[in-house]
């Protein structure tokens, strides 16, 4: 009888910690890491439908909570990572019908994904200021 | 709603899984999620620094209530999805990838009936 598979030291494939990053390799991890912040956040989304069906005091509880230091960091998280997800998402759905798949498009759509998630979250943070300072 | 491969339809045969139909579904979701995505990213954006009764009259209007249970239907489905994929790449365990399938699963279902029955308390009272 062959000896059991977990004695035998056998060669493994070189894994993520091996490569050089490259923009497909970090945006493709990035996507993962940014899928599961907004999981998180959707626990926060439910949070605060219950606070608002729980009545005045408990909205208003939540919503000092939301506008602490430690909420507001949460919610710049959250909304970064909304947007990144959904411009490299529509990446992905073009990628599914077969548009974009030459290296030098793969890197153009990619810098455009940083760039515009930067851009969409800034301008998201902008608005929300101006509403706070009463100015919309 | 059930969704496979023309061909897998035809012979009958094939994988006895849903990979097509998890597949598609994650793809129906992320379509949806693009507009009603946006739309709650504005409506919460102003709600946020509101006080208590316009957030309260916000969810009277059956429009917003119909764009909110969508958003939230999508969301916990395209999570619930999402979050079994990275499961099944990291957890070579069977049954606990099995186990951290079906409690992802049932803990996005829980959140989102908790989600829509608060929603629907503060439109129907």
């Amino acid at each position: 009888m062959l000896s059991a598979p977990e004695d035998i030291k056998r060669p493994l494939s070189p894994h993520l910690q091996i490569y050089k990053p490259q923009i497909t390799s970090v945006l493709s991890i990035l996507h993962r890491g940014t899928g599961i912040v907004l999981f998180g956040g959707s626990l926060l989304w439910c949070f605060w439908f219950v606070s608002l069906a729980a009545g005045k005091a408990s909205y208003h509880q939540g919503q000092a909570l939301l506008l602490s230091p430690l909420g507001l960091f949460i919610l710049l998280g959250w909304s970064f990572s909304f947007f990144y997800h959904l411009c490299n998402g529509i990446r992905h759905l073009l990628w599914d019908i077969g548009i974009g798949y030459e290296m030098t498009t793969v890197r153009k759509t990619g810098w455009t994904v940083i760039f515009s998630s930067v851009l969409l979250t800034g301008i998201t943070w902008a608005m929300g200021v101006m509403k706070w300072k009463g100015l919309l | 709603m059930k969704y496979e491969s023309s061909l897998k339809q035809a012979q009958g045969l094939g994988s006895a899984k849903s990979g097509v139909h998890h597949w598609l579904l994650q793809r129906i979701t992320a379509i949806a999620l693009i507009p009603l995505g946006l739309w709650f990213v504005g409506f919460f954006l102003f709600l946020l620094t509101s006080p208590y009764e316009e957030a309260h009259a916000a969810f009277l209007s059956p429009w917003t209530v119909t764009l909110a249970v969508s958003f939230i239907i999508a969301l916990f489905y395209h999570s619930s999805l999402g979050m079994q994929v990275i499961w099944e790449d990291y957890i070579p365990h069977e049954l606990t990838r099995w186990a951290l399938i079906m409690g992802t699963h049932l803990f996005c279902s829980f959140l989102a009936i908790l989600s829509l029955i608060s929603i629907l308390k503060v439109f129907l009272t």
